[in-house]
């Protein structure tokens, strides 16, 4: 990952004239994808760079060792073999940003990447009393302390939503410089659960406050509210992004999570990137497309794309 | 089993391109649109009377892919025999046509909406080579938006009989349209037309010919009766002789002020009906308390939308000064991305130029503003090699003064002013000849519909520009046109009164410079109709009445103390008025915009309270005014009672549509709001006609003033005592002062001062066939609106030709007002 946001002193000030117009941003989120496009070999490129920022996701309340097993072994190879030697990537040691995974679940992912010969793909835990947040302050830190010490080295936190709806800024900064903390040399991700924050002011507040604390990403939704992510959110994000690189200098990185299945969705995410923040923002150090069934619908193009436009079957792929 | 797609270039290979995540070429595929030209062997005449028609011995005119360089096809340069022809065509299609039930018309534009669509397409192909704008733009707007509105006016020719039911067809219209949106606009001129029983003679651009006439060929598949809608192509001299044409009964126009005058003046007294879609410098008002982000996207829309060449173009920005530096860093920081292109690739931002003659016009815009020293900002490296291109372009430091700032570059250009406050922000929004269009970015309500109603334009984006939808109607105030694309508003550029014939007077050789320039040169001094008074056995004579001119609320003393005798019918004088002349219409001109700004925001209610109550003083005095009247023209006393009450109830009628006739929400494919405000003109002068003195000086003045004009009456000529006999009626009736404003005297004389004022909005002329001429032909110089009765009295007491919907048209002005709404996206 880039170089971290150490975060700054909480400045009310960088909340204040915040004016978010939405049927502007969603104008502006509804010709992302016809202003540009990618094809053939462009394409094809496009869809291997959205795998690497993949943060392979599994986030249920069955989850086992055997599909988190699965998961590892897809994270290390997620695009087939074939596949990558038609397009001449197979020595591109191309593999997903991340895993990501329940604090429980941390320790089997770091287990099996590690025989899956994957132990450098970082594995991510969501914590803090995810997805809701409605826990006690001190079992949501130590869930962090403890995934950490599972392993972990990226760390998706949920935001408290009952202070940013009463408009608790500086109660949200001080929990999550809290998090900061208990997260130690692992990244913190900072989830705003945008579907429950009300409005795109909320959203552009939450995303600055989480920044002045010190998040490292910051990620759309937990993917169990009713709206995910939405290029509309995405860009209300990433422009918050923008000007508090403008502030500070700091790089954040950008997550959108919930609901990303299509292969042409996945570029328009990195178009969306490209264009509101710079090529540096494309890459998996400062970008990560949470999913979990995207990879099977981009495994899918690149068939189409290698063996001359033949639609691959879903069970031609192997399931993560 | 490798795809031959993955043996390219190394360059292009995905692993390079797996570092670099560039974008590639997507190419929008060319083979259709070419085998439509190759099925015409690249050669295309006229399509009159639903067949090509290729005279021999025409000079010829290669159109160009202006992305490429590439000829894609010749056409050929009509004379005046072709638009003979077409003319012809077009109106013996109309007997049927016009006849044609409004049912029938209706599944004849559906039909045409949906062959469009079937060919969407065909259509954006050929129209992005032709004109060189980006795929996107006419696959995503331009296309959609011609399908959208045969849709719409499919609906308007169903409904012709019962939502206009006061109007009906013209004949055959001349339509004159423009290389920028060349199917777009020719699409808002024939939609209403045909909907309204009109045939049509369309001349396309120079430049942009090849969509009009795949047009007509797709309107012959969906089986429109031949004739109905004829192409010619041919130079802008062409275009004259089509509007000149005598047979023509309507000229619609959309290009540049230059050539709209000059149309103004071509058919100045004709008789023919005239709408004008003109030049525009629209601002974009920006204030501190907008989306600045989102007003960065907005502005991508408003100015380099089709390359700049947009008559609606956002080319101004007006920003606040607090946010100013901001919003310019925000704009170039974008501009750092900005893709342009060949026009058929998917993936840029935009395209060519429609023709390098229009590229060296706008380099020399620039290199003026350089020269003055203003900071030019332009995006580097992002030039195609090849092709007609400019780059988008910031001007900044730069004054109201400079050229690029007063005049309409038509191209990728924005100029950046800086405002201090809301006040100063309308002021330098309206300092301005155009008002085509604007637009007011804020997330402050008050201020966006305040602003947005205090700018004059026809149209108003908050927080979005260059939305556009057949339900609203498109076109401008001041020397930005009249008339309206689009919208109920639209229909009324195509229809006329069912009472009215149109009149053709034969004033061809009437030298419009010798019009009303002297003053009648005789001293005025004359017998008086003497009336004495018995008192006490005494004759007394009548204390002398002194009618003086009427503005400000004032009774003035011409300017040049000359009387003007008023004879009755037995030659014996009645009374004197005054012998106005330049500076008393100059002075009154004064006054009615003094008053304008706050009699337009008058309370609705306020106003018809005030008309009401002069109906109500009007009775008072009835027998005495039916007995000037009487005195005056020598009508029976019957007839004078009887054209005071219908006066009376003529003020109660427009009384009523004070608060009436304001505006509606308008049905655009808008989430939002969507609100078409009539309002008013601004200062129009009348000249009254001499049958109904007092009739006839009601019946103009007070629709106008309803709808909250200030107005500048020259009453009756021949017998002006009792309009004047009315100013006491404003006086005790609390019409403000200069609201209205009457000058007595010479009607031509007054007319043509008026018609002059470049201050006037509007002039309604009801007097000669040659004066009538004279305010067309004049009024081109501003643009202003007019209305005349080519010589042609009217029934004044007959309600359909004394208080119709038209005096309500011509008394309003459209400006339509586009609210986006939603703050709503999840719980």
């Amino acid at each position: 990952m880039a170089a971290r946001n150490p975060g700054v002193d909480f400045n009310g000030s960088w909340l204040e004239n915040v004016y978010i117009n939405l049927p502007a941003v969603q104008r502006r989120a509804d010709t992302l994808g016809t202003r540009r496009t990618v094809k053939k070999q462009w394409q094809a490129a496009w869809l291997l760079r959205a795998v690497a920022c993949i943060d392979l996701t599994t986030l249920s309340g069955d989850d086992t060792e055997s599909n988190v097993s699965r998961l590892c072994f897809k994270a290390k190879n997620p695009v087939r073999e074939d596949l990558l030697k038609a397009m001449k990537m197979e020595d591109a040691g191309i593999t997903v940003g991340a895993v990501c995974v329940y604090p429980s679940r941390v320790a089997d992912a770091v287990r099996a990447l590690k025989a899956a010969n994957g132990s450098h793909i970082p594995v991510a835990s969501v914590a803090t009393g995810f997805p809701s947040g409605q826990y006690p302050l001190e079992t949501r830190l130590e869930e962090i302390r403890y995934a950490v010490k599972q392993g972990a080295t990226e760390i998706d936190i949920v935001i408290n939503r009952q202070m940013a709806l009463t408009g608790n800024w500086k109660g949200v900064y001080d929990e999550v410089r809290l998090m900061k903390e208990a997260c130690g040399e692992a990244h913190l991700k900072t989830i705003l659960a945008t579907g429950e924050l009300g409005s795109l002011t909320n959203v552009y507040k939450a995303s600055m406050t989480c920044m002045m604390a010190g998040a490292d990403f910051i990620k759309t939704s937990t993917g169990k509210e009713g709206v995910n992510a939405t290029f509309m959110v995405a860009l209300v994000m990433v422009r918050a992004i923008r000007e508090y690189f403008h502030k500070t200098d700091y790089k954040v990185g950008f997550k959108p999570a919930g609901g990303i299945r299509a292969a042409k969705d996945a570029c328009t995410w990195l178009s969306l990137m490209k264009e509101e923040l710079g090529d540096e923002w494309t890459s998996p150090q400062l970008f990560r497309l949470g999913a979990s069934a995207l990879l099977i619908d981009i495994e899918r193009q690149l068939f189409h794309f290698v063996y001359g436009g033949r639609y691959a079957a879903a069970h031609e792929i192997p399931m993560s | 089993m490798m795809s031959a797609s993955t043996q390219p270039r190394q360059v292009n290979s995905v692993a390079e391109i797996f570092k670099t995540l560039d974008y590639g070429p997507a190419p929008e595929a060319d083979n259709v649109a070419k085998a439509w030209l190759d099925d015409h062997g690249k050669s295309f005449g006229h399509f009159i009377d639903g067949k090509w028609v290729k005279p021999e011995g025409r000079k010829t005119y290669e159109t160009k892919n202006p992305a490429t360089g590439e000829v894609l096809a010749t056409t050929i340069q009509g004379v005046k025999e072709d638009v003979d022809m077409a003319v012809k065509s077009a109106r013996r299609a109309y007997e049927s046509w016009n006849k044609t039930p409004p049912h029938v018309r209706a599944r004849h534009l559906y039909s045409v909406s949906r062959h469009i669509q079937k060919h969407m397409r065909l259509v954006s192909v050929v129209e992005t080579m032709d004109n060189g704008k980006p795929i996107r733009e006419t696959r995503d707007a331009d296309i959609p938006i011609v399908v959208r509105h045969f849709y719409h006016h499919a609906g308007w020719a169903q409904l012709m009989d019962t939502e206009m039911k006061e109007w009906k067809s013209l004949g055959v219209i001349g339509a004159i349209v423009p290389w920028n949106f060349p199917l777009m606009l020719l699409t808002w001129k024939i939609c209403p037309a045909l909907a309204m029983g009109n045939t049509v003679v369309l001349k396309p651009a120079t430049y942009t010919r090849l969509s009009a006439l795949l047009l007509a060929e797709i309107c012959a598949e969906a089986g429109l009766p031949p004739g109905v809608f004829n192409v010619v192509t041919g130079s802008g001299e062409m275009g004259s002789c089509l509007a000149s044409h005598p047979d023509v009964d309507k000229v619609a126009f959309t290009g540049s002020t230059q050539v709209g005058q000059t149309l103004r003046q071509l058919t100045a007294g004709t008789g023919k009906k005239l709408s004008l879609e003109l030049g525009g410098k629209s601002p974009v008002v920006v204030f501190e308390t907008a989306d600045l982000d989102s007003t960065v996207e907005g502005l991508v829309d408003a100015i380099w939308f089709n390359q700049g060449q947009v008559c609606s173009a956002g080319s101004r920005l007006i920003v606040q000064e607090s946010v100013h530096d901001k919003l310019v860093a925000k704009l170039k920081e974008r501009l750092t991305h900005f893709r342009l292109g060949d026009s058929l690739d998917k993936t840029i931002d935009m395209g060519a130029l429609v023709d390098e003659s229009q590229r060296k016009t706008i380099e020399e815009y620039v290199e003026g503003a350089r020269r003055e020293g203003a900071q030019v900002y332009q995006a580097e490296n992002c030039i195609p090699s090849r092709g007609c291109y400019y780059p988008p372009t910031i001007i900044t430091n730069v004054q109201t003064v400079s050229k690029v700032v007063v005049e309409e570059i038509f191209g990728p250009v924005l100029v950046v002013l800086p405002f201090r406050t809301a006040k100063e922000a309308i002021t330098l929004a309206n300092n301005t000849i155009y008002g085509l269009a604007s637009s007011v970015w804020t997330e402050n309500v008050s201020l966006a519909m305040e602003v947005g109603l205090s700018i004059k334009a026809g149209t108003v984006w908050i927080n979005c520009h260059n939305i556009f939808d057949a339900a609203s109607g498109f076109g401008g105030y001041k020397q930005s046109g009249y008339g309206r694309d689009g919208g109920k508003e639209g229909l009324y550029e195509y229809v006329r009164p069912k009472w009215e014939e149109r009149h053709q007077p034969n004033v061809a050789d009437f030298d419009v410079n010798k019009f009303g320039a002297t003053l009648p040169q005789r001293p005025t001094i004359d017998s008086v109709d003497a009336v004495e008074i018995p008192h006490d056995g005494i004759k007394m004579p009548r204390i002398d009445r002194t009618y003086k001119i009427y503005y400000g609320g004032a009774q003035k003393r011409p300017d040049a103390p000359y009387a003007r005798p008023v004879i009755n019918p037995d030659g014996k004088v009645v009374g004197h008025v005054g012998e106005g002349n330049r500076k008393d219409i100059r002075n009154a001109v004064e006054e009615a915009h003094k008053a304008a700004p706050g009699w337009g925001k008058r309370a609705a209610h306020n106003r018809a309270q005030i008309v009401y109550y002069l109906a109500e003083n009007l009775e008072i005095r009835r027998e005495e005014i039916a007995d000037r009247i009487c005195k005056m023209s020598g009508k029976s006393r019957e007839d004078g009672l009887r054209e005071v009450d219908i006066s009376i109830q003529r003020l109660f009628h427009w009384g009523a549509y004070c608060d009436k006739y304001g505006g509606t929400v308008q049905e655009t494919t808008l989430y939002g709001a969507t609100v078409k405000v009539h309002e008013p003109v601004g200062v129009i002068g009348i000249a009254c006609s001499d049958s109904y003195p007092l009739l006839g000086f009601v019946s103009l003045f007070a629709p106008a003033v309803v709808r909250g004009n200030t107005v500048v009456i020259i009453p009756s000529e021949k017998y002006p005592l009792v309009a004047l006999d009315l100013y006491q009626v404003f006086d005790t009736s609390d019409l403000p002062g200069g609201v209205v404003n009457i000058i007595t005297g010479d009607r031509d004389h007054l007319t043509k001062y008026l018609a002059e004022h470049q201050d006037v909005q509007s002039m309604w002329y009801f007097g000669s066939a040659e004066g009538s001429k004279f305010v067309e032909y004049i009024s081109a110089e501003n643009v202003k609106r007019t209305w005349v009765n080519y010589g042609m009295d009217r029934e004044w007491e007959n309600p359909e030709q004394g208080q119709g919907e038209e005096f309500l048209y011509h008394s309003v002005q459209v400006k339509n007002i586009w609210i986006p709404m939603g703050d709503i996206f999840a719980n």
